[in-house]
């Protein structure tokens, strides 16, 4: 961070380097071009802008501007880290769990519409950087992920109806959220630590907790949406 | 001197004239207080008013010590102020207490996000963030003090705009005043456009300095008299009372816009005026308040398809059919409202290529236009976008006829810059009256100046420690590498967080006010 006269040298040496790398990677004349681009650099920017995007759709009203600029910006990076043609489908986004999770957590109903959509489109990426985590094989892929240019579908809720929870627009919003995705993360560490028992010490009573509390939110979620959708028929 | 001719040969030299907000202790945007919290050990400033409540001349000088500032006190006159319901849709009368911050230290309410001369220059209108106008008058010149060339002094504070609460949407609507335009004086009176996010309002400042008095059947009270006790015919006199001056919101243009304004513009013929935000640009006139045309929509069918938003727009200063906007990526559109009603397909279309040894990651943020003005002459606009300033002659539209770096070392810094949203600043940029030099703001309250005709260019500072009255102002450079001069200041130490994004320019004089965070500098070329 730029601040009034004092700057760590090694913040400094740091950024220089990645600003240097860049440089060398947009350089056309460059040797370096012809090796493999140095993913470090422009990974880091990459996820620099998705928390930029992140944070501006967390706004209740984000700023159009920065929001355009930053989903353009992110599309040139994305671009330059993929410069193939085809984009082959991915099975499964490896991190897209934890992020979910972590983004769901904080995060109302609509916003985790819109993060399920760019999520959607980040997947894309995710499968083509040398992404340290491995593949995980936990079950099925959350949606179908096509081959097409990427459309961050963010923007669509950002209208006179965003944050409005009686759009029409709502029911769709939820229909490529697979479950099932959720199921095997949250419920099976929290069968599992339920079943020891009280021997486990309190770390892992921890565990159990704070997936319960998880699983209790996207089920008010869920339910709460499915009520909106289905209004409640005689006897229910 | 002669007014109007502003060039920066090596005679010009400008110096402080004024200052006016509260003295802050190392307060910058970055860490200004939230209301309520006090500083320790802060300055008190004097008396806000006279005990009169009579209009004080607010600027006052007192030494300070060495190397000392000019202390001036912020204005608070809160018994000159008043609001007056003239209009059904208008709340009724009422005094509206909410804008007396009674405060020596700044808050955040107090940044200043607009600067504005009117039409003469005799007055000098600010907008803060807290929603506030403040007028300043310049006095009229003294023979007495030739040396002090008509000093603005604070002549109407008001409210403009409130925070609201949008209950649709759930969402709340900023107070801070955007922008404010003046128009054209045609009576006593004085009208201003003022706008925050969503709602635009024309304000009429009026001055009171008679009363009437001597009714026939009322009292000096207002209370009706007897009528047994009427046994004579009197008729009211205007008697002289103290100067008061009144600014009533006269009409409220508003639930236009579902996106934030960013810019209003009154059109030459002074009947519309227009006002533009993220997608839509609206033609407004001055009299009709529940509705406006819509002259440019660039919004999408499908929003995921959005990728460029519109920054700023302008009438041409003499044909009032012509406007320009500036977009996201760059690019200037000039459109005439005769050829269709709805101006999504432009006359003229601005735009440079794009420099391929200059490409990043960031070419569209660093392109993106955050100020247009046109020329007073009506043959040149202007553009800011983060690292220049370009001149473009309307009858070519390939490339910018000029280009000035503002502050090209920032180049390298991109990266940094975008990683602190630093990138996304917004800056001004003005014309001197006579077109031949333009103006704008950098960081560590840095602000340029470029003479068209010369080529020159200076760099000044607009600081408290520059502020001895009539002190000339020293030339700033920034040291890009290598070894660092003594009045040099490197990059690194910068101070991104003191910015100066608003200016303006007296449209006949070398005067200009400068907005730092929550102070606002008056600097006068030095006249001899």
């Amino acid at each position: 961070m730029l601040s009034k006269g004092l700057k760590r040298k090694r913040e400094e040496e740091e950024e220089k380097e990645s600003l240097a790398v860049d440089a060398l990677w947009l350089d056309p004349g460059h040797a370096a071009v012809a090796q493999a681009p140095p993913a470090v650099a422009s990974s880091s920017l990459f996820d620099l802008s998705v928390l930029k995007l992140h944070h501006s759709l967390q706004q209740s009203e984000p700023d159009l501007r920065h929001l355009v600029l930053v989903v353009n910006t992110l599309r040139r990076i994305q671009a330059s880290m993929a410069p193939a043609a085809a984009l082959p489908p991915v099975p499964s986004p490896p991190v897209a769990p934890s992020m979910a999770n972590n983004l769901l957590a904080s995060s109302d109903a609509a916003l985790s519409a819109s993060m399920a959509s760019l999520l959607e489109d980040l997947s894309h990426i995710e499968g083509l950087s040398q992404a340290p985590q491995p593949l995980a094989d936990e079950g099925p892929p959350g949606r179908s992920i096509g081959g097409a240019a990427p459309s961050l579908g963010a923007l669509d809720l950002l209208g006179p109806a965003s944050g409005c929870l009686l759009d029409d627009g709502l029911e769709g919003l939820f229909e490529d959220i697979d479950t099932s995705m959720y199921d095997n993360e949250l419920w099976a560490p929290a069968s599992e630590g339920l079943k020891p028992g009280p021997e486990d010490g309190p770390g892992k009573e921890e565990a159990p907790e704070l997936d319960e509390a998880e699983l209790d939110y996207l089920m008010d979620v869920l339910v709460g949406t499915q009520a909106l959708e289905r209004p409640p028929g005689p006897g229910r | 001197m002669i007014p109007g001719i502003g060039t920066l040969t090596q005679d010009t030299l400008w110096c402080f004239s004024q200052v006016k907000g509260t003295i802050e202790i190392g307060t910058t945007e970055a860490n200004v207080l939230p209301s309520g919290l006090l500083p320790s050990g802060q300055n008190k400033l004097g008396p806000w008013c006279s005990p009169t409540g009579s209009p004080a001349p607010l600027s006052c000088e007192t030494g300070c010590g060495e190397g000392s500032w000019i202390l001036v006190c912020r204005l608070l006159v809160p018994t000159q102020v008043s609001l007056l319901s003239m209009e059904e849709d208008i709340d009724t009368r009422k005094i509206n207490n909410s804008f007396l911050r009674d405060h020596s230290y700044a808050t955040e309410a107090d940044i200043i996000s607009t600067v504005e001369f009117n039409h003469t220059g005799e007055l000098l209108a600010t907008g803060d963030k807290g929603g506030r106008v403040v007028i300043f008058q310049r006095e009229q010149e003294s023979k007495n003090q030739i040396h002090r060339r008509g000093e603005y002094n604070v002549y109407s504070t008001f409210q403009s705009h409130e925070p609201e609460f949008d209950y649709l949407k759930s969402l709340e609507i900023e107070e801070k005043i955007n922008k404010i335009r003046w128009l054209p004086q045609q009576n006593a009176a004085y009208f201003l456009l003022s706008t925050n996010d969503k709602t635009v309002k024309l304000w009429k400042v009026s001055e009171r300095d008679k009363r009437p008095e001597g009714y026939n059947l009322k009292d000096e009270e207002g209370r009706l008299r007897d009528p047994a006790t009427i046994t004579t015919l009197r008729v009211p006199v205007l008697r002289p009372m103290d100067l008061m001056v009144e600014a009533t919101p006269r009409r409220v243009f508003a639930n236009a816009h579902t996106y934030h304004i960013n810019s209003i513009s009154v059109n030459s013929d002074y009947e519309t005026y227009m006002s533009a935000d993220d997608l839509r640009i609206n033609l407004w006139n001055f009299e009709i308040t529940n509705q406006s045309f819509n002259i440019v929509d660039i919004k999408p069918a499908n929003m995921e398809e959005l990728t460029e938003v519109i920054t700023a727009a302008e009438f041409h200063p003499h044909h009032c059919n012509t406007f320009v906007y500036s977009s996201s990526k760059g690019t200037i559109r000039l459109c005439d409202m005769r050829a269709s009603a709805l101006c999504d397909r432009h006359t003229k279309f601005f735009e440079e290529p794009e420099d391929p040894s200059n490409r990043s990651f960031f070419s569209e943020i660093i392109s993106s236009i955050s100020d247009v003005k046109f020329s007073h002459s009506g043959r040149y606009i202007m553009t800011r976008d983060y690292l220049t300033v370009k001149v473009w002659d309307l009858n070519m539209e390939n490339r910018p006829i000029e280009t000035y770096q503002v502050h090209d070392y920032l180049r390298s810094k991109l990266c940094s810059l975008y990683e602190n949203d630093c990138i996304f600043d917004k800056f001004e940029c003005v014309w001197n009256g006579s077109d031949s030099v333009i103006m704008t703001g950098s960081y560590n309250n840095f602000f340029r100046m470029f003479d068209r005709n010369t080529k020159r260019d200076v760099t000044l500072e607009a600081s408290r420690e520059n502020s001895k009255p009539r002190a000339i102002l020293k030339p700033r450079k920034v040291c890009v590498g290598g070894k660092r001069r003594k009045d040099e200041i490197s990059v690194d130490s910068l101070d991104f967080s003191k910015k100066i994004l608003h200016t303006a320019w007296h449209p006949s004089e070398n005067i200009i006010a400068v907005a730092a965070t929550n102070n606002l500098y008056i600097f006068q070329d030095k006249v001899n």
